[in-house]
């Protein structure tokens, strides 16, 4: 089970309170993590990841354990303590005035 | 009795007013949306309950919501409260937030890009949604103009939408480029006499008109002159603010141009300057009286570098005359020391008798008057920036 922390803006519109868990069959990695939280809750697709090419927004960020996975390859492990769920993956929305 | 809805869009969120038929007391609900730009909300004029909101961010991007009860409630359209977000077979229920450009062979060839601030060839990328436009006739069809500068359509309540693309692919879709404010189509304009005759109005680009519901699209910019584009009287390249329209006389037009307010009498087919008196012709809002299609109502400001009004006095000018003629309408609002803009799409007339007009601004207040101007009260003084007032009466 992975947990994924939101921003606040995005648990609103997505109806959740703290943190969502997911269950991934297969790898765990932040491409299969964020395919596993848009379908679970489809009205985030497009506020993450663009619609069509599934990059990732200019002021969104990834973080897990301390290390900012933003530019990361979609498809690297996460780490384990992620996998197990001992660890959140975290979306923030970058510093970035406002 | 009827009543009077504000709908107000501002930078950190959405806001409704509410009064009687008088005017006079106001409840205001809201932050709707709390901490997102809401650019624009709008009713259908079919079911004044069901109401469209375009909310965004810059970390989250565009976000479409949808109230079928007057504002109570709001949802993104496709995943409403308590049903189940995907369909039996595992599939999202809708994508309301997905405004993809059409880039398929059928719609034409100059599709992929536009002018850039260097005069190279930049793509088209989706970035907000300007202005919603309900259908006259059916609360399932709205119109979305964007930018990047694209008309949008949904038929299904807002749940998918698809570009019309034939006005991306007008043979001066590769001239258009952004102005200050981005690339954006603010104006929709649907004629009631016609539903597939569509204006449509685009910075910095001009003015454009569909006579088969949006396949094809002629720009209209002939008797407009901009002199600080390098040919003054291009076919497109135009900084149009906003342009409006009396429903009874839809083949008359007025415009709001960066300098210059005009008016064309066929359709679009050419224009003519009718600033007249005003004491500055650069603005952004323009509206006509719900009764009497010469009233006319504009928010000079004092420059395309000082977008305050001149003087530090927040004044309304009404044309009664269709032009030329301006009044100042000064009773109500500040004097002295104001420095708020009134942006495009942030002036709203309501339907009673006498005609109700409301304007909101960059510095939160929200303005209205029940007597077509002659005197104003602001509703509330302390909201955020102002993006967009749009009005109802609902019984």
């Amino acid at each position: 089970m992975i947990r994924v922390a939101l921003p606040v803006h995005l648990r609103t519109l997505a109806r959740v309170s703290g943190d969502v868990t997911l269950d991934i069959d297969g790898p765990v990695t932040q491409r299969s993590v964020l395919d596993a939280l848009e379908a679970r809750y489809p009205m985030l697709r497009g506020t993450i990841r663009d619609h069509v090419t599934h990059k990732r927004r200019a002021f969104i960020r990834f973080f897990a354990c301390e290390q900012d996975l933003s530019n990361e390859s979609p498809d690297a492990p996460l780490p384990d303590a992620v996998a197990k769920g001992a660890e959140p993956y975290l979306i923030v929305g970058a510093m970035a005035g406002g | 009795m009827s009543n009077v809805r504000v709908l107000v869009g501002t930078r950190k969120g959405a806001f409704i007013l509410t009064a009687d038929g008088k005017r006079k007391k106001w409840k205001v609900s809201g932050p709707h949306f709390a901490g997102w730009e809401v650019y624009h909300m709008k009713g259908s004029p079919v079911d004044p309950n069901r109401l469209y909101a375009s909310q965004v961010s810059g970390w989250f991007g565009q976000i479409i919501q949808r109230s079928d009860d007057g504002g109570k409630t709001w949802y993104q359209p496709g995943t409403p409260p308590d049903e189940p977000l995907t369909t039996p077979d595992g599939m999202p229920k809708g994508e309301s937030n997905k405004f993809v450009y059409d880039t398929s062979p059928e719609t034409g060839k100059p599709l992929t890009t536009h002018c850039w601030y260097d005069g190279t060839q930049h793509p088209w990328e989706f970035k907000r949604v300007w202005h919603l436009e309900p259908s006259l006739t059916d609360p399932d069809t709205i119109y979305a103009g964007a930018e990047d500068a694209a008309l949008f359509r949904t038929t299904d309540g807002g749940q998918t939408w698809h570009e019309l693309a034939g006005l991306r692919g007008h043979s001066s879709g590769p001239q258009w480029a952004p102005g200050a404010g981005g690339m954006c189509l603010h104006t929709i304009l649907i004629d009631p006499g016609d539903p597939d005759r569509i204006f449509i109005a685009i910075s910095a680009a001009g003015t454009f008109r569909t006579d088969d519901g949006g396949k094809t699209w002629k720009a209209i910019n002939r008797g407009l002159s901009s002199l600080y584009i390098p040919d003054p009287n291009a076919e497109v390249g135009h900084c149009v603010h906003r342009i409006t329209m009396h429903p009874s006389r839809p083949g008359v037009l007025f415009m709001q141009k960066h300098w210059d307010v005009m008016r064309s009498d066929d359709s679009g087919e050419s224009w003519y300057e009718v600033s007249g008196n005003l004491p500055t012709d650069f603005g952004f809002p323009i509206d006509v009286h719900t009764h009497e299609p010469e009233t006319v109502y504009v928010v000079p400001i004092k420059s395309d570098s000082e977008h305050y009004p001149p003087d530090g006095k927040l004044r309304v000018f009404r044309s009664r005359s269709g032009g030329n003629e301006w009044e100042g309408l000064t009773k109500g609002l500040p004097q002295k020391d104001c420095y708020v803009n009134v942006l495009r799409d942030a002036m709203a007339v309501d339907s009673l008798d006498p005609c109700g007009v409301y304007f909101g601004t960059t510095g939160g207040q929200v303005y209205g008057s029940a007597d077509a101007g002659d005197s104003w009260t602001p509703i509330v003084r302390d909201l955020p920036a102002v993006l967009s007032v749009e009005v109802q009466v609902v019984s």
